[in-house]
């Protein structure tokens, strides 16, 4: 990798003057299990990596009236292991519990896992200059794309990597960002943003903004929630396919759906057709069935990943099944 | 003549011993190459070219030269030459840290002329595909076409056909432990470190390279982490570690990365074949007509077997190997057989179900057609289908109900590991009742460090764990063979167990006077030495060793063909369960039934199964290299994508040594072979849909269950 300055962040408010304005310039660091990576395959070559790890208090998982308020350096092995998180937003803890392995997560940070970049191997090759790192071409959309997005593809066709995005997103979470301007907080799910917006970024953070926390509400009564994974291995993978599923239930029936499918597109994809399917219905099979097949009715799968769309559905039908069961 | 003796006589041989070493490889205590620091060491790194093809028009090296730390840059093309793949070696720096030499290797200016490339196995057979070798006509190899029998009255014969196409991709070694050296001059004596299967094949290499006599250059090769076939010589790595060390005046470590690995460090070539076959009525396999290719990258070698294990009267083949921008090929761990095996097996239980013949029953009509063999694989069939319960396979492939299907499949294979004359061995025994046994193979991570300590502890009656083992090494000046081919037991093994013999005799002459007994009544056991016909003639192993005074008794030893065997059978079966809903296949269990001659040491035979089982498992389920065609590169060069099989993969495996023969041989190779194709066909009995293309991933079950 190439030479950096290495700085310890004091506090939350003084990063984001410590960052440039210039993404090149320089990168955050936590648990550093995506950034290193990028570092050594010259992906990133920042001048300056900035510490949050010394950053106070950012550690701690909060619960009050309101909800769960969630640092942004807890780890994922501390998420997957919270009883209130296992309890109370079973969803997030299996998702969490579902990342990398365990060294990554006893290391991996949930600020890290929802500001990882994409896993696309063009992307991560040092030696590809991809449409998502300035070049001219996505060469997943001609080439080899079996791990590749089924939705909101275009002009990249990168999927968004997170495991506890969807997850997070099924439960209402909100996230904090801090800036040069002070803070923002905003529904994650909008943290999210589509290649045709910036073909370059994952999500709305400016080069110098630093997520903070997520807050996740009080589960509204009767919410039951899970996560679905698919990987080829099953030590140490990313999703084929996954799905966060969150059903607030009222006696047999699902009041609200929230189901959130990961692998699949640029970024976290809400399945509104899977969750029209759901909302007011008794879960029977038939159900489940037919909101798997809502969710892919408008997939746009690419040479190479086909599969994925009976995948998608098949698993979408499991986790409802899984919630009513 | 020399012989094993009978089971009931050995205390060591067939038991389960420890590794002598696994102490210090839990603790960190034993140094691979990797560990290996020397004073004043600088590090090396290699620039290697980004793209697949190209000709390189001029290299300059000064501002790598420049950098501060730098101690040494040399080019490894000349301008004028061409790079056939991603990968291939340009120029090399040592620099006084790691991080240095990486820098250096950026500064490097290198200018090339990019020639169009292909990776693409299909696309470079094509006419007009640009040229990759000078010594081909084309890209594809003039085919070896081989004949048996009548080929047209066969399929005369036959009642049933099965024609159909099989492919197995490109799988790379991931060793463990990279290709790397340590390379040290002392005027001109070079000594090297060598992450190495092959010590003595090393030094030759070297020796002739830097035209050296032998003697002048000593390789070292302690611990060893994995080779796989791919380690038999120092390579452009080791020789270039060795050139920067000598310019820089200074010892080199050169390791090559996991990128590297996958790049040049060798891999087993794709098979692709087309297979028409056919069987009678009465489930004779009676024609076999086959024509195949594979890809070795530049390299040539892409063979494979076929037809396999199963007797077939009439048969015509057509091989050849098609040349790709991508690195050469290397031995692979039982070379050409796994990707024929996969093929062969399917195929016959294909023949089997246009029979409506049990798969296991139409194997056992055509079977072997070597009668040793034969003979111990029908024993092997009953073994395995009794511990996996062949009787609980599906009838009628994917009948079984729910969304998990589970099925049964099984697989085989040969192996000849019989190994041969060529190795020297001392046996020396001192007078404070220590004894070493010195021999210039190398362990690596076979075990045959403690095979060793075995034979001779059980020879001179003492413990594994009082014999001073010194392999891996050329200074003693005691040859051996490289470690490849599942040749080393059988090739070490005699030599090293007559070696012990000698050095016993010896002690007898010694010792027999002193006790009143004649020698050949003297017997070794339990720290002791003692007259058999007088067990009050006894004296413990010190004492009677202390009678040397300043003599040692140092004898070497002889191969001896008797005490080892080769051409051995194994048969596998695999149940494995598979999520119709996400196409995820997990083996339950794999029962390996694997003909091992005498087991030595039964811990670390059994280990060779396991490990073998679960290469063979990633090579059926996971492991592919992945070319892309838009940039000439190798997309997935890491263990991200190129996946191998990680805890939750791994199945139960039962390893059943058939070990009735009191002859040794090696099984580091069988077992992976029959893997593949026990897994494939369990996956067709628990869907009913054949997968004819490994590895056999989520998305091509998928795709084949519409």
């Amino acid at each position: 990798m190439e030479n950096f300055a290495y700085i310890n962040a004091a506090n939350v408010e003084q990063v984001p003057s410590l960052m440039s304005d210039d993404w090149s310039e320089t990168k955050m660091i936590a648990g550093g299990t995506d950034l290193l990576g990028e570092l050594k395959e010259y992906i990133e070559t920042p001048k300056k990596v900035i510490n949050l790890k010394s950053i106070p208090g950012l550690d701690e998982i909060k619960a009050d009236a309101s909800g769960l308020t969630i640092g942004a350096l807890v780890t994922l092995a501390d998420i997957a292991a919270h009883p209130t998180i296992q309890r109370h937003y079973t969803v997030l803890a299996e998702a969490a519990a579902s990342v990398a392995s365990p060294q990554i997560r006893n290391v991996g940070t949930l600020g890290g896992n929802l500001c990882q970049r994409p896993r696309c191997w063009y992307y991560r090759h040092p030696d590809i200059i991809c449409l998502k790192k300035g070049g001219d071409t996505c060469y997943a959309v001609e080439g080899l794309n079996k791990y590749h997005a089924i939705f909101g593809g275009g002009p990249v066709y990168i999927v968004h990597p997170s495991d506890t995005a969807p997850a997070l997103i099924a439960l209402g979470a909100t996230v904090k960002i801090v800036g040069p301007n002070g803070d923002r907080t905003m529904l994650l799910e909008d943290f999210f943003i589509l290649p045709d917006v910036n073909p370059q970024r994952e999500n709305v953070l400016e080069p110098n903004e630093v997520v903070t926390e997520v807050h996740l509400p009080q589960p509204k009564a009767h919410t039951k929630s899970t996560y679905v994974k698919v990987r080829e291995r099953g030590s140490f993978d990313f999703a084929l396919v996954s799905v966060a599923a969150a059903f607030e239930m009222n006696g047999g029936t699902c009041h609200k759906a929230n189901v959130v499918l990961g692998g699949v597109a640029p970024i976290p994809w809400r399945s509104k057709e899977a969750e029209a399917a759901l909302n007011g219905k008794g879960i029977t099979a038939a159900v489940a069935k037919q909101a798997g097949e809502a969710a892919v009715a408008n997939a746009e799968p690419m040479t190479d990943n086909g599969y994925k769309v009976p995948l998608t559905r098949n698993i979408i039908n499991r986790a409802a099944m899984t919630l009513v069961h | 003549m020399a012989s094993w003796g009978e089971a009931k006589d050995s205390r060591l041989i067939g038991k389960r011993v420890s590794r002598l070493s696994g102490t210090d490889k839990v603790t960190g205590k034993a140094k691979y190459t990797f560990d290996i620091n020397r004073p004043g060491m600088l590090y090396g790194y290699i620039l290697r070219s980004p793209v697949a093809h190209a000709t390189i028009t001029g290299i300059d090296l000064s501002e790598a030269e420049a950098l501060p730390g730098v101690k040494a840059a040399i080019p490894l093309i000349e301008p004028g030459k061409r790079v056939r793949f991603e990968g291939q070696e340009i120029a090399a720096v040592a620099a006084i840290t790691p991080d240095i030499a990486e820098d250096a290797v950026r500064l490097i200016q290198f200018d090339y002329d990019e020639l169009d490339y292909v990776v693409d196995v299909e696309s470079a057979k094509e006419e007009g595909a640009p040229q990759i070798r000078d010594d081909w006509k084309s890209n594809q190899s003039e085919p070896r076409v081989d004949e048996r029998g009548d080929i047209e009255a066969g399929f005369a014969e036959a009642a049933v056909e099965v024609e159909a196409t099989y492919h197995a991709p490109v799988q790379t070694h991931v060793c463990l432990e990279t290709h790397g050296h340590v390379a040290e001059w002392d005027q001109d004596n070079l000594t090297v470190w060598a992450s190495t299967q092959a010590v003595f094949g090393t030094r030759q290499n070297l020796a002739r390279h830097f035209e050296l006599p032998e003697n002048q250059v000593r390789v070292i090769t302690e611990h060893m982490g994995g080779g796989f076939g791919s380690k038999f010589g120092p390579g452009v790595e080791g020789v270039t570690a060795a050139k920067l060390a000598r310019k820089a005046g200074a010892p080199v470590k050169l390791m090559l990365t996991r990128k590297d690995e996958h790049l040049v460090a060798g891999n087993r070539p794709s098979m692709t074949q087309q297979v028409r076959a056919g069987a009678t009525q009465d489930g004779r396999f009676i024609a076999y007509d086959m024509s195949g290719y594979g890809t070795g990258g530049i390299g040539s070698g892409a063979g494979f077997t076929g037809p396999y294990v199963y007797h077939v009267p009439n048969h015509r083949t057509k091989k050849s190997a098609v040349a790709i921008n991508a690195g050469s090929a290397r031995a692979m761990r039982a070379p050409g057989h796994p990707q024929g095996a996969f093929a062969m097996d399917s195929l016959m239980d294909e023949l089997a179900e246009r029979l409506n013949l049990d798969p296991l029953e139409f194997r056992r009509l055509n079977s072997d057609s070597d009668a040793r063999r034969n003979r111990i694989r029908q024993a092997e069939y009953t073994l395995g289908a009794q511990e996996i319960g062949w009787h609980r396979r599906n009838r009628v492939p994917g009948s079984g109900t729910g969304v998990k299907k589970r099925g049964i499949g099984m697989g085989c294979g040969l192996w000849g590991g019989g190994g041969g004359a060529g190795t020297q061995a001392r046996v020396t025994i001192h007078a404070s009742g220590a004894v070493e046994a010195v021999t210039g193979t190398q362990d690596i991570g076979t075990g045959i460090r403690t095979v060793i300590a075995m034979i001779v502890a059980e020879e001179l009656g003492l413990r594994p764990q009082d014999i001073t083992v010194k392999i891996g090494d050329t200074e003693p000046g005691l040859a051996s063979r490289g470690s490849g081919g599942s040749q080393t037991i059988g090739s070490v093994a005699p030599v090293i167990k007559t070696a012990a013999m000698a050095a016993k005799r010896k002690l007898f002459g010694h010792i027999a006077p002193l006790v009143e007994a004649d020698p050949g009544d003297l017997r070794a056991a339990g720290d002791k030495i003692y007259a058999q016909s007088d067990l009050r003639l006894s004296i413990p192993w010190k004492e009677a060793t202390g009678y040397l005074g300043m003599e040692t008794i140092s004898e070497g030893g002889e191969w001896d063909e008797n005490l080892r065997i080769g051409d051995v059978a194994g048969v596998q079966f695999a149940e494995v369960e598979i999520d119709t809903e996400t196409g995820l296949v997990q083996v339950i269990k794999i029962v390996a039934v694997q003909d091992c001659g005498l087991v030595v040491n039964r811990l670390t035979t059994e280990s060779q199964i396991n490990g073998a089982v679960v290469m063979g498992l990633g090579y059926a389920l996971l492991e592919e290299r992945i070319m892309d065609d838009q940039t000439g590169k190798m997309i997935n060069p890491n263990l991200e994508d190129y996946k191998v099989p990680g805890t939750m993969e791994i199945p139960e495996i039962v390893s059943i040594a058939y070990d009735t023969d009191r002859k040794i041989t090696g099984i580091g190779e069988p077992p992976t072979i029959p893997t593949a194709g026990a897994i494939a066909n369990a996956v067709y009995n628990a869907i009913g849909v054949r997968i004819r293309e490994l590895p056999i991933t989520p998305d091509k079950i998928l795709n084949a269950l519409g």
